[in-house]
């Protein structure tokens, strides 16, 4: 008895004393490491510190969502920068994850041709490195687009020239009745859903929950503007000359080519895998399961919607997690074709400009991870929700 | 080609080294120095050049680099070690290159490098002169009908380098015309000059020099033009790392002494026979009076050494801006006996 309890505690011991080691270890590294970096720094006359992020940036960003110019902060620039990085991934996943599951379902399709376009784009995509993507669709695509004098009209709204996509501004009166308007529509939506639920799990009627939803988000809306004097009128782009040849467009929102090329690159490429998570997924759901479900009289609809992809979904959205990951820090290679993310902002001109390495860098590389974290964190949490709950 | 995840490797690992190399690495003894020491051990100079800027530093297709920045390394290396071809090229991107000098990855940074006073102050860098003054301009097109930077207007779009003082220069210059305009920056030279070939800006600013030699790049050479105004003062010139200052006269001496030698008429050919000059001062500078080599603890034909296998400055721009075409035109980088404001120190 005592020798087994004695054994026990042994074992126990014996198995924590290498942890604690490692653990000891691994700081006393941390420790050496950031002390020697600050004697370094010492000796050669670097201070450290991160008193510059206060200081005046005086330099200017191609392309940003908050205001921002030169007479901002080195702060402000980097929450420039992260906002790029932010738009274009979630840019890129929302068309990676549309393409993906398009060209996944489109592999399995009866139809020779498209069975076999699918997999031809998936081949080549795949297999091309995504940096020449962007360098193609920057450099080769954006020279084939016209100068903006002879840019491709669509209706005489919007231009498509080599100086970037022109399309119409919004302007908006009483915008904030028509943004409550529209969240009311979608908590609305959510109660009809509830209750839709509810009456098909007591008396088995099924109602028709998407039509009722559609017409909820398209009424509820179209009330303020008729009623309650919510407006909306455009800006146009208009051409405007800078000298004899030169020419550029004024008004409107201009979407910058850099932004284009690399969120078509992003999500071309990433599309790729996704298609083929999709494809594992749907190929992962056994053939007895779909007999079974028509059998007992669902379509082919309804086979695809409430028994393959449920069941897919649980081997889909792992993979497809790590996709999102990937083409989040992908998204740094815009440096290459000038679009000003954080790498190109804050890691590439600020730090040139600063010449704080150690800061700059420990900052980008903490702001990727805690992106990533947060990204796997949503992921986990639908995973979750998805899997199968036992009742 | 995968080029900022290069540029990211090289950053982590330049501040990896400058975590973990030593801690005497840079500290500087009264009369001893360690880069010196360092560099004779080694048996070359480490030096820190651009990727490729015709007439500044740039590599042949068999990987000889010339210019009047590699230039500068070879005066080091031939005063230091006695052999201008002992010297190690390390190709920087303008954001790498003061972290490859800080972390000692380099000892010698002659890679068209604007003289500032952040960059001499803050970061931990010294510059030890100025081998080309340069200003800022821009180019456009020659069908453009921009004559002038009086002709830009609003909304203009300019395309430049990343990381560098063009990028300020342009702010300062556009709010003071109040003209808005966009800007678009690219970590690479080449990568500017494509986009601004293609069409996507108006203009390309950038050092004037810079803009000379990235115009033979272009697709059509002769359809772009330089326009007249300087919009800065760029004194270009090699960096050391502070802290080591006996290493920092070497270098600023080597510098000036090509500069000088050409104010004395002294050049590679006829160096060794001036030995016997009735002129003190050309007696100094080819290291037959005098003991100037002593006070960096070098000997006395290190002058001499610089002079015979690198030439003089004139020699030196003559061979990699002049006659490559670049500016033909001397400019201020002329010797101020002859109009230029090229004045150094005396060596003696």
């Amino acid at each position: 008895m005592s020798l087994k309890k004695i054994n026990i505690e042994n074992n126990k011991i014996r198995d924590l004393i290498p942890q604690v080691l490692t653990i000891i270890v691994l700081i006393s590294v941390i420790i050496y490491f950031a002390t020697n970096a600050q004697i370094n720094m010492g000796n050669r006359g670097i201070s450290f510190g991160f008193g510059f992020l206060n200081q005046e940036a005086s330099f200017d960003i191609t392309f940003s969502m908050i205001e921002y110019d030169g007479s901002h902060s080195y702060g402000r620039a980097f929450l420039v920068g992260l906002l790029n990085t932010l738009l274009v991934s979630v840019i890129g996943i929302f068309f990676a994850t549309v393409v993906g599951v398009f060209v996944g379902i489109s592999r399995l399709s009866n139809n020779y041709l498209i069975a076999k376009v699918a997999e031809w784009y998936v081949e080549i995509f795949r297999n091309i490195p995504l940096i020449l993507q962007i360098f193609f669709w920057y450099f080769a695509a954006l020279r084939a687009l016209p100068l903006p004098e002879n840019g491709i009209s669509f209706n005489d709204i919007s231009f498509l020239t080599i100086k970037g996509l022109y399309v119409p501004k919004f302007i908006w009166t009483n915008f904030n009745i028509f943004l409550l308007s529209v969240i009311s529509a979608f908590i609305s939506i959510y109660f009809i859903n509830s209750y839709s639920t509810k009456q098909r799990e007591q008396f088995g009627k099924q109602l028709p929950t998407t039509t009722i939803s559609l017409i909820t988000l398209i009424l509820i809306p179209l009330i303020t503007f008729l009623f309650l004097g919510v407006s909306l009128s455009f800006e146009y782009p208009v051409l405007k000359q800078l000298s004899s040849t030169v020419y550029t467009f004024d008004g409107g929102v201009s979407i910058i080519p850099e932004l284009i090329a690399l969120a078509l690159a992003l999500s071309m490429y990433t599309a790729t895998f996704i298609a083929e998570n999709v494809r594992a997924g749907i190929l992962g759901v056994s053939k007895g399961q779909k007999e079974a479900a028509a059998s007992i009289g669902l379509n082919k609809n309804q086979i695809l919607k409430l028994v393959v992809m449920p069941q897919a979904l649980r081997i889909i959205i792992p993979p497809t997690t790590n996709q999102y990951l990937n083409l989040t820090k992908n998204s740094s290679l815009a440096a290459a074709i000038a679009y000003p993310d954080i790498v190109l902002v804050f890691a590439g001109t600020a730090l040139m400009q600063t010449g704080r390495a150690i800061e700059i860098i420990s900052i980008t590389m903490l702001t990727y991870l805690t992106l990533s974290i947060l990204i796997s964190m949503f992921m986990n949490w639908y995973n979750k929700k998805m899997a199968i709950k036992e009742k | 080609m995968i080029k900022s995840i290069k540029n990211w490797i090289l950053i982590g690992f330049a501040s990896l080294l400058l975590v973990a190399c030593g801690q005497g690495g840079g500290g500087a003894g009264s009369k001893k120095s360690k880069t010196l020491e360092n560099t004779k051990k080694a048996g070359f100079v480490k030096c820190g050049v651009s990727q490729g800027l015709p007439g500044f530093s740039n590599a042949d297709a068999s990987g000889n680099w010339s210019g009047i920045d590699v230039d500068v390394c070879r005066a080091v290396a031939a005063a230091v070690l006695g052999d201008a071809d002992k010297v190690k090229y390390t190709p920087l991107s303008a954001k790498e290159r003061f972290t490859a000098l800080t972390s000692g990855e380099i000892d010698v940074l002659a890679r068209n490098t604007t003289w500032t006073l952040s960059r001499d102050a803050d970061i931990g860098l010294t510059f030890v002169g100025v081998n080309f003054y340069d200003g800022q301009g821009f180019m456009v097109r020659k069908n453009s009908g921009i004559n002038s930077v009086n002709d830009f207007k609003a909304g203009i779009s300019a395309c430049t380098n990343t990381g560098t003082t063009t990028e300020l220069n342009m702010r300062d210059f556009f709010n003071s015309k109040n003209i808005s305009y966009e800007p678009i920056a690219f970590e690479k030279a080449d990568e500017v000059v494509q986009a601004y070939d293609a069409g996507r800006c108006d203009t390309y600013t950038t050092d004037k020099s810079g803009l000379a030699a990235q115009r033979t790049k272009m697709s059509n050479p002769d359809e772009h033009k330089v326009l007249p105004e300087t919009i800065s003062k760029e004194p270009l010139g090699p960096v050391v790392r502070q802290g080591d200052a006996v290493w920092e006269d070497i270098v600023r001496w080597s510098l000036n002494t090509m500069i000088e030698a050409e104010e004395y008429g002294i050049n590679s050919s006829n160096a060794s026979s001036l030995k016997e000059s009735e002129n003190p001062q050309i007696k100094r500078l080819v290291g037959s009076e005098g003991e100037l080599g002593a006070a960096f603890g070098l000997d006395n034909e290190w002058s001499l050494r610089i002079i015979e296998q690198v030439g003089n400055y004139g020699e030196s721009y003559k061979k990699h801006i002049a006659d490559t075409g670049i500016l033909p035109n001397r400019g201020p980088n002329q010797l101020w006996t002859k109009g230029g404001i090229l004045y150094v120190p005396p060596a003696r």
